[in-house]
């Protein structure tokens, strides 16, 4: 038994393809405790961020500078009145919003966080991906006609036509990419996720400059595609308040609607991860081949360790800034006590054994970080588009240059 | 337990395709008879597949080609609902029974 | 790789796969036989998975699970079925119907049966990582010329369904 489980540490694969069932499942257990911290902070960083966009602080009662808000929201919602329609179909108002979450959490187990670092690598992977998270429209088609009511009804035939528009284009500047994989000597491509950052690894160019402008064509085709997929701002009219009172999860309250809201930001960050592997080059760090050498290597080696002693500095700076108040001494030393956290953590990711390792998981996780600071910033800037300019801009605009660039990116892989 | 062999593909794709049929000729509503014309479908896809593993891959291409035709007739047997439904206003294939109404 | 615990998968996937075509066929309420399809096709794919056909069986996730089956779920939606849910459900033929179809399960054992010889058992197909690769080149080699009816049967059905649930042309 336990050389079962420590036979895997030795090997140079994934847990799935080793064959190893004890550590698929804790590599399983470690991305799912992940993602959920991930959409907790998500959450308190996008009122935080909306909040200080709109000039005004958001939440600053709960915890330090609101850090606790998102539990607060998780204990309101679990502790609300479950309320029903009274003529809903009860199973397929039950199971709409489980049919969203698996979907968008079954996407996870190809994500590769490192060369190793993934639950498993199938060989059709961004095929699965794409096919699985176009299995959430059928969540969201069942919820709003489970509700029995004329709003859902609207909002959700408009959020799933949405989805269905937008997929296509997504499809068709993933295709664009996967073209670029086969442009090395044997000319074969591959649609594992490992494969192509191994890809642009090997051509030692992130596709997102790759014949350029043909590869950041298609990022932005993906970019924009994937905020209207995951029905955010700006193309978040099926679930804007003004008009259609939240649309498909409208009848939904306490821990149905929370199950919506984790799916919709794990899904973000799924099409937010498909992004950074296809075409910011996934693990690899910023500059692998004009800026090499071991300098180059150790200097963004400390990047992770600097990054949390900034995170910790910024903490400690807002404990300084607060009131003296006898009132607020509990948050001070909150505040205080998290800043030491992230202080501690900075300090531990700067040791030599710790640094090696942390490499591929810090830089992934940092450009999808970036993702999801973007999508907030598109929600604070961006005005509303309405629903028939959406399926023009997704059909006449997005689906005509997603071919175009395909077809160019083909014509320019086989002249250079 | 036996080793699975490619006629316990078979064999579960039969009572697939039994099943499809059975609905087929039983239900009065038109869009299970649809779904179950699916089912048919899908029966005969895991057929070409199981023995493709035998014979080469041109069965998995066969069954990509089965899986486009499906949906191309699924669109036209729903596009002909919609028509049928919105002149009649009932979904029973017993009451398709006037040539011209 | 060697495979994992292929009976167990193999029992529990097709028996997720019958129970969704017998629930498929019996339910009174549109909407239930869809879930049931939508289970039975996502098992289905992992039959696929099973028989050494990734491609197959992202094909089919993709374009029956999330496409055909979206496509039923909306046109349910749209149109009211509620008046057909408290009628009779199965026609006055019924038994005529099940016998028939039995009668053709008992013809496939038969033929099963009977040769079940024919079946060379040893040959697998070797797993590789290049089945997309082989069925890519299939695909556009020695079928082109299918692919491309398939496409033209793709447009001429889109063109029809336009056209028949439009209300005026």
């Amino acid at each position: 038994m336990l050389d079962y489980i420590t036979s895997y540490l030795g090997m140079n694969t994934t847990p799935g393809q080793a064959g190893n069932i004890f550590w698929v499942l804790v590599y399983i257990l470690v991305v799912f405790g992940g993602v959920s911290v991930a959409v907790m902070s998500m959450n308190w960083l996008e009122r935080k961020a909306l909040a200080h966009f709109q000039i005004r602080l958001g939440p600053m009662r709960v915890g330090p500078h609101g850090l606790l808000q998102p539990i607060a929201d998780a204990v309101k919602l679990l502790t609300k009145e479950d309320i029903i329609p009274a003529e809903a179909d009860k199973f397929v108002f039950w199971i709409a919003p489980l049919i969203i979450l698996c979907a968008s959490f079954t996407v996870y187990i190809v994500i590769p966080f490192g060369p190793t670092h993934a639950i498993t690598d199938l060989n059709i992977g961004i095929l699965f991906m794409l096919g699985v998270s176009s299995l959430s429209v059928l969540g969201v088609v069942m919820a709003g006609w489970a509700s029995n009511s004329h709003y859902p009804l609207i909002g959700s035939l408009r959020s799933s036509a949405q989805m269905i528009s937008y997929e296509v284009a997504m499809g068709m500047a993933v295709v664009s990419a996967i073209l670029m994989t086969s442009l090395n000597k044997e000319g074969t491509g591959t649609l594992s996720m490992i494969g192509i950052v191994q890809a642009q690894q090997q051509q030692q160019i992130w596709f997102l400059f790759k014949f350029f402008p043909l590869g950041f064509i298609a990022f932005a085709i993906f970019a924009i595609a994937m905020v209207a997929e995951t029905n955010r701002a700006p193309f978040d009219l099926p679930e804007a308040e003004s008009e259609l009172t939240a649309g498909f999860h409208t009848e939904y309250s306490g821990l149905r609607w929370s199950l919506f809201m984790l799916g919709e930001y794990a899904a973000m960050i799924a099409v937010s991860s498909i992004a950074v592997t296809l075409w910011l080059g996934g693990w690899l760090r910023p500059f692998p081949n004009t800026l090499n050498g071991d300098t180059w290597d150790l200097v963004f080696s400390l990047m992770p360790g600097f990054t949390f002693l900034g995170l910790a500095l910024i903490a400690f700076v807002g404990v300084i800034r607060m009131p003296k108040h006898p009132y607020f001494r509990i948050q001070t030393i909150g505040l205080a006590g998290f800043a030491a956290v992230l202080g501690l953590i900075g300090l531990v990711l700067f040791a030599p054994p710790v640094r090696d390792r942390i490499q591929d998981i810090f830089w992934f996780t940092a450009k999808v970080a970036v993702f999801m600071y973007l999508y907030i910033w598109y929600r604070a800037t961006f005005p509303r588009y309405r629903f028939d300019q959406l399926m023009k801009v997704g059909w006449k605009v997005l689906l005509p240059i997603a071919i175009g660039a395909l077809i160019l990116t083909a014509i320019a892989g086989v002249l250079f | 337990m036996a080793p699975i062999t490619t006629l316990h593909y078979l064999v579960v794709a039969a009572a697939l395709f039994v099943l499809g049929v059975i609905g087929v000729l039983t239900r009065r509503n038109v869009v299970i008879v649809l779904m179950s014309i699916e089912l048919i479908l899908n029966a005969v896809n895991l057929n070409l597949v199981a023995f493709s593993r035998l014979w080469g891959l041109h069965g998995q291409v066969f069954a990509i080609f089965v899986i486009t035709d499906a949906a191309a007739e699924a669109a036209v047997g729903l596009g002909i609902l919609i028509a049928f439904f919105r002149n009649k206003e009932t979904v029973n294939v017993d009451e398709v029974d006037l040539m011209k109404w | 790789m060697e495979p994992v615990a292929t009976t167990f998968f193999f029992y529990f996937l097709s028996g997720l796969t019958l129970i969704s075509g017998i629930l498929v066929i019996t339910r009174k309420s549109p909407v239930h036989s869809a879930l049931a399809l939508i289970f039975g096709l996502l098992s289905q794919a992992g039959l696929y998975l099973m028989l050494y056909a990734p491609f197959v069986a992202g094909v089919q996730i993709i374009l029956y699970a999330g496409g055909i089956m979206v496509l039923f779920l909306f046109v349910i939606m749209l149109v009211n079925l509620e008046r057909s849910q408290k009628e009779e459900q199965f026609n006055q033929q019924w038994l005529v119907g099940v016998l028939a179809a039995c009668a053709l399960g008992g013809l496939f054992v038969a033929v099963y049966v009977k040769g079940s010889g024919l079946l060379p058992e040893h040959i697998v197909q070797p797993v590789e990582n290049s089945n997309t690769q082989q069925v890519g080149v299939l695909l556009y080699g020695q079928y082109m010329f299918a692919f491309e009816i398939a496409s033209l049967l793709l447009l001429v059905a889109i063109i029809g369904a336009v056209v028949m649930a439009k209300k005026r042309i």
